[in-house]
């Protein structure tokens, strides 16, 4: 029994496996996220500071793609369930649709990363 | 004596609340006051009822907002100021005034392969389930569900996505995914996982909150998304 018959119902239960993982890099992330503004506001805030720390460090790069990657496989599928039950939008339309903001997403994304890192 | 003042739903899918007074008496109960009202108000009040005593699960109606078995539900617990509004199920169709049609709701118990399916015959000996183990624990857990439908009532995601299983046909299959005697898991979770099955669940847990039996149909849902989650990596569905 689906409700949705265009994924097939593996698709569906990896989705909601994917979203699960997901969170729980996501909560490490935002944790390390939120813990290095505190720490790097402390003597004010400059985007000379910012870049001195993030450009051609591999560590920090590497740990805003992962972000981002996380954040990109998350947030669709939770949009996903929430056009679903709030608009009772399903079917082919709406997994482009997510699909294509997974994809915007990881696009300014990982050009964002690249522009820091860089 | 006090008087209750008691809003009572009439007609269908559509229709109004219809106001009655009722006289109050002592340990009365929400059912004993939709019964005064069809026998001395108005005898063309449907609703629906059998044991009066917690076994049967067939009164079961909205009252004051929340799904409750009405037989099992005093008067004063839920009517501190004197007054009562008593409606039918939520997200079940309204056959007439408190009567609703739980077709549906049954029917789901049938997709989620709430059946039991043993492959013993009568020539086998009795299948050996000891008590303490975690199966028979987790099983335990569930099988005293009578079918009531107040989870069903109000679970929320049932509401925004009318194909969801929701609570009690899906507690129902976790007590036979751990039932030792059972070989139907297989087709069992790939009934019950996906976009209308135990992942649709957001964890709100209304339905614990509400079971009179007082089981944990989101637990059973909580199992059920591991279990299906791991056949879904396996490629078992």
């Amino acid at each position: 029994m689906t409700s949705d018959e265009s994924l097939t119902l593996r698709t569906q239960v990896l989705l909601w496996t994917a979203q699960r993982v997901s969170a729980a890099v996501l909560a490490v992330c935002v944790l390390i996220h939120l813990v290095t503004i505190i720490y790097a506001v402390r003597n004010g805030l400059t985007a000379a500071e910012i870049l001195g720390r993030t450009q051609g460090s591999i560590t920090w790069g590497g740990f805003y793609a992962l972000f981002v990657l996380a954040v990109a496989v998350h947030a669709p599928i939770g949009l996903r369930n929430v056009l679903a039950e709030t608009f009772n939008w399903r079917g082919r339309s709406l997994e482009i649709t997510v699909l294509l903001v997974a994809l915007a997403i990881a696009l300014w994304g990982f050009r964002a990363v690249y522009a820091v890192f860089h | 004596m006090s008087t209750l003042r008691v809003s009572v739903w009439r007609g269908g899918e559509s229709g109004g609340f219809q106001a009655f007074e009722v006289p109050r008496l002592e340990s009365q109960t929400v059912l004993d006051v939709v019964i005064y009202i069809q026998r001395k108000l108005d005898r063309t009040l449907s609703y629906r009822y059998a044991c009066r005593v917690g076994m049967c699960g067939s009164c079961a109606m909205t009252v004051n907002g929340r799904a409750r078995w009405t037989c099992r539900t005093h008067v004063g617990k839920v009517a501190a100021d004197g007054s009562l509004e008593i409606a039918p199920l939520a997200n079940l169709p309204v056959v007439k005034d408190l009567v609703t049609d739980m077709t549906i709701f049954f029917d789901k118990w049938a997709r989620a392969r709430g059946r039991f399916n043993g492959t013993a015959t009568r020539g086998e000996d009795f299948a050996r389930v000891r008590p303490e183990s975690p199966e028979r624990r987790l099983a335990d857990a569930g099988i005293e569900c009578i079918g009531c439908g107040v989870c069903y009532s109000s679970c929320d995601v049932v509401a925004w996505n009318p194909a969801y299983l929701g609570p009690a046909a899906l507690n129902r299959a976790w007590t036979l995914v751990n039932d030792a005697r059972d070989n139907d898991n297989r087709t069992r979770l790939a009934a019950v996982a996906g976009d209308a099955g135990c992942h649709a669940c957001h964890t709100q847990m209304s339905c614990t909150e509400r079971c009179p039996k007082q089981i944990s149909p989101t637990a059973a849902i909580a199992g059920l998304k591991r279990a299906a989650a791991i056949a879904a990596l396996k490629g078992e569905i």
